[in-house]
């Protein structure tokens, strides 16, 4: 069979499509943007099958479902944080009997490359009562996807796929497989299972929790899980889960003995195999990347007497990402050294606004603004924009999660601040901001917000925002909004000074108002100017 | 055989175009590789780098062992001390010595070409004013890619037909833009 480079979101996206998926969804996200931008070429070049950017996580997951009810297999990625919003489609999907496989990917962040938290997905996939598959490399991304939509199909059950960072933008060689076809159009057979009134659920629920004893049969005998037990050293055995596998294997050849190996990539984890291991030796040494998830669950099940070492014991790092230098003095190894440094300090270099950006031009205005202030509050918001938390601008401060900087602004205003203003970006206001204000429109809240038009979703490299930018002001007054206290300006720095008047204005408005900052994002003007140039 | 490259710049610099060939031209010569990518936040203006892995064995780790790196290659002076910790004390470096100064505590340019040319096994390259001799400043990072090529365990030619490749969509004089910076860097490293 053929091969193919592939990021290990691109993995998982080719074994979606030689799983026979009929559509998928998502909103970007890093790290998961790959997969969807790869599914929709795909779905260009071949005509199919459908893939396609959604408003959010939340109605991303739920059109995945619809797909399933009418009995065809869907894909549906976020990041880590976007199940967050995700959350109750997705736990209430796992006590309706899914019918076409329903393949959820997570892509979590350790070390929090491109995000607010580090959150582990491991647990979304147990509080649900659900099989995660958590592959280690590109070539286990695709085959793992193929396998998950079999067992969602076979538990009836959403499956979830966790991927991290580390391993969805990184790039290897993957042997592809037979293609399968899709399923026929055919609605759920049991309509019951669906609909989940109180008497119906609790039936599924029932269901549910029966399947998770096959689930955990399943994860005993899947190869996913593999324990390789060495008799004639008991000093101590090891648990890898995910990448820490890899940075295990890459310190292996300076150990002096081999430890006994659970490699876990299958939940529910494997409790018997897990015993077995244990019995194999005095200690045991758990490598996660992620939340200590497997090592706080044996700390409750294995004997009395049994040392475990991990994240919780200290020994392994608790934050951030895992690498095969941090997890060395678990294993008793020593430290490597590198090349020595130059006695010179290095100047940091954190990300910025790119140079000619709108939102700098807007932020300036905004300042301006505010200037003639004593005291004044801006939330705001998750995109490109959150970097004017960062100096020269220093204008923003709050960034908690999408959406969050209009309940907040109207949460400060309604305990007293004044002025209190909102700054969002045109993408995250589509995706959870509309209803915030809606929430501040029935209370007419004395607040500003600001809506920073650039026409795209731009941190994540520049996705169409799922409505056109012209729609941004009737969405606007369609809620409520007073038209005369909705305003357009142009975030150019050339009217800096109109702008930071019109914003004025409106903060002294003793009520709700909303201005639309609009000019396109620098970096997809630049893409657009080159794409009409060439046709 | 394996080969460890670290390969450090700016966001927007064209690391990863540097980075796809040097990968594309191992898996051509039958290697295994690994390539992981920095996505995202950073790519606005900040420090980016990937972690090159090619071998003849299995690769396990997508992240390169402290001390692992057989080269450190850097768009861009300040960048190429950044990874040091990763650098073999036997590896080599090779920066260009155009900095990218977006940031208001840039170091004095000399004292800092001054401090990687004190390092064991370091070369400074001005890929700039080599890529602009090649026809366009655009092209630095292919300097930068001919001077790995002494280097990393592949054929010339093999890199070049990839460098042929990439920029094939664009035109002749791109692509002959790129192979002269490409042939330049090559010259003027070891």
């Amino acid at each position: 069979m053929p091969e193919m480079v592939l990021l290990g979101d691109e993995a998982v996206a080719m074994g979606a499509l030689h799983a026979g998926i009929s559509a998928a969804y998502a909103y970007p996200g890093t790290p998961s943007t790959e997969i969807t931008e790869f599914l929709i070429q795909n779905s260009k070049k071949n005509n199919g099958p459908s893939a396609h950017w959604c408003a959010n996580e939340k109605t991303a997951y739920e059109a995945a479902l619809g797909v399933s009810f009418a009995g065809r297999r869907s894909l549906v990625s976020m990041k880590h944080v976007g199940l967050n919003v995700a959350a109750d489609p997705f736990m209430n999907s796992a006590i309706v009997s899914i019918h076409g496989g329903l393949v959820l990917v997570v892509a979590d962040d350790p070390g929090m490359h491109s995000s607010q938290n580090e959150q582990d997905s491991r647990y979304f996939a147990d509080f649900a009562r659900i099989v995660c598959l958590e592959p280690t490399n590109q070539q286990e991304a695709y085959e793992m996807a193929r396998e998950a939509f079999d067992i969602s199909e076979r538990f009836h059950i959403p499956v979830m796929i966790r991927l991290v960072t580390r391993l969805a933008h990184s790039r290897s060689v993957v042997q592809l497989s037979e293609p399968r076809t899709e399923n026929k159009l055919e609605k759920a057979p049991e309509p019951n299972s669906w609909i989940l009134l109180p008497s119906n659920a609790r039936n599924q629920w029932h269901g549910l929790l029966d399947t998770y004893k096959e689930m955990q049969q399943y994860s005993e005998e899947s190869s996913f899980n593999p324990l390789t037990l060495n008799s004639t050293f008991t000093d101590y055995a090891v648990i890898t889960t995910g990448l820490a596998k890899n940075y295990y294997l890459e310190n292996v050849p300076d150990l002096n003995e081999q430890p006994s190996h659970l490699h876990i990539s299958a939940y529910p984890f494997p409790a018997e195999k897990i015993r077995s291991l244990a019995s194999s030796a005095k200690k045991i040494l758990i490598l996660e990347e992620g939340y200590p998830f497997v090592e706080r669950f044996l700390r409750g099940i294995l004997p009395n007497g049994m040392e475990i070492i991990g994240k919780e014991s200290g020994e392994v790092p608790a934050e951030g990402e895992l690498n095969p230098d941090n997890i060395r003095p678990a294993l008793g190894l020593e430290s490597r050294t590198g090349s020595p440094h130059p006695d010179m300090p290095l100047s940091n270099r954190p990300p910025q606004l790119c140079p000619g950006c709108p939102h700098a031009d807007s932020f300036n205005a905004l300042k301006m603004a505010l200037s003639g202030y004593g005291k004044s509050m801006v939330t705001s918001d998750i995109g490109c924009y959150t970097l004017a938390a960062l100096p020269p601008y220093s204008a923003i401060e709050t960034t908690v999660n999408m959406g969050a900087s209009i309940g907040m602004a109207k949460g400060a205003s309604d305990a007293g601040y004044f002025p209190a203003v909102a700054v969002i970006g045109d993408s995250t206001f589509l995706h959870s901001g509309v209803s915030p204000l809606i929430d501040a429109v029935a209370h007419n809240t004395n607040m500003t917000l600001v809506i920073l038009d650039n026409e795209t979703t731009g941190m994540t490299g520049g996705q169409p925002t799922i409505l056109p930018s012209s729609r941004l002001e009737k969405v606007v007054l369609g809620i409520g909004v007073e038209p005369e206290h909705v305003k357009l300006i142009e975030a150019h720095r050339k009217f800096d000074e109109e702008n930071s008047k019109v914003i004025k204005q409106e903060i002294e408005y003793n009520g709700l108002s909303v201005i639309i900052a609009v000019r396109e994002c620098v970096e997809t003007a630049k893409r657009h100017k080159r794409e009409g140039g060439q046709s | 055989m394996k080969y460890d490259v670290i390969l450090a710049g700016v966001g927007g610099q064209g690391v990863l175009s540097v980075s796809a060939i040097i990968a594309s031209s191992a898996m051509e010569e039958g290697l295994q590789v690994k390539q992981s990518e920095v996505h995202g936040m950073s790519q606005r203006g900040g420090a980016v780098y990937t972690n090159l892995r090619l071998s003849d064995e299995t690769i396990y780790s997508d992240l390169i062992p402290i001390g692992g790196a057989s080269l450190v290659l850097s768009m861009e002076p300040l960048e190429s001390l950044r990874y040091l910790d990763y650098l073999n004390p036997e590896g080599q470096l090779i920066t260009s010595s155009n900095p990218e100064r977006n940031i208001d505590d840039y170091p004095d340019l000399d004292t800092l070409i001054g401090k990687i040319n004190t390092l064991p096994h370091a070369q400074v390259i001005d890929a700039r004013k080599l890529a602009l001799e090649a026809g366009s400043g655009r092209a630095a990072n292919m300097v930068l890619a001919g001077a790995a090529s002494n280097y990393v365990p592949l054929k010339s030619e093999t890199m070049e037909g990839y460098i042929r490749k990439i920029f094939q969509r664009k035109g002749d004089k791109v692509v002959e833009t790129n192979l002269k910076a490409f042939q330049l860097g090559r010259e003027n490293s070891k």
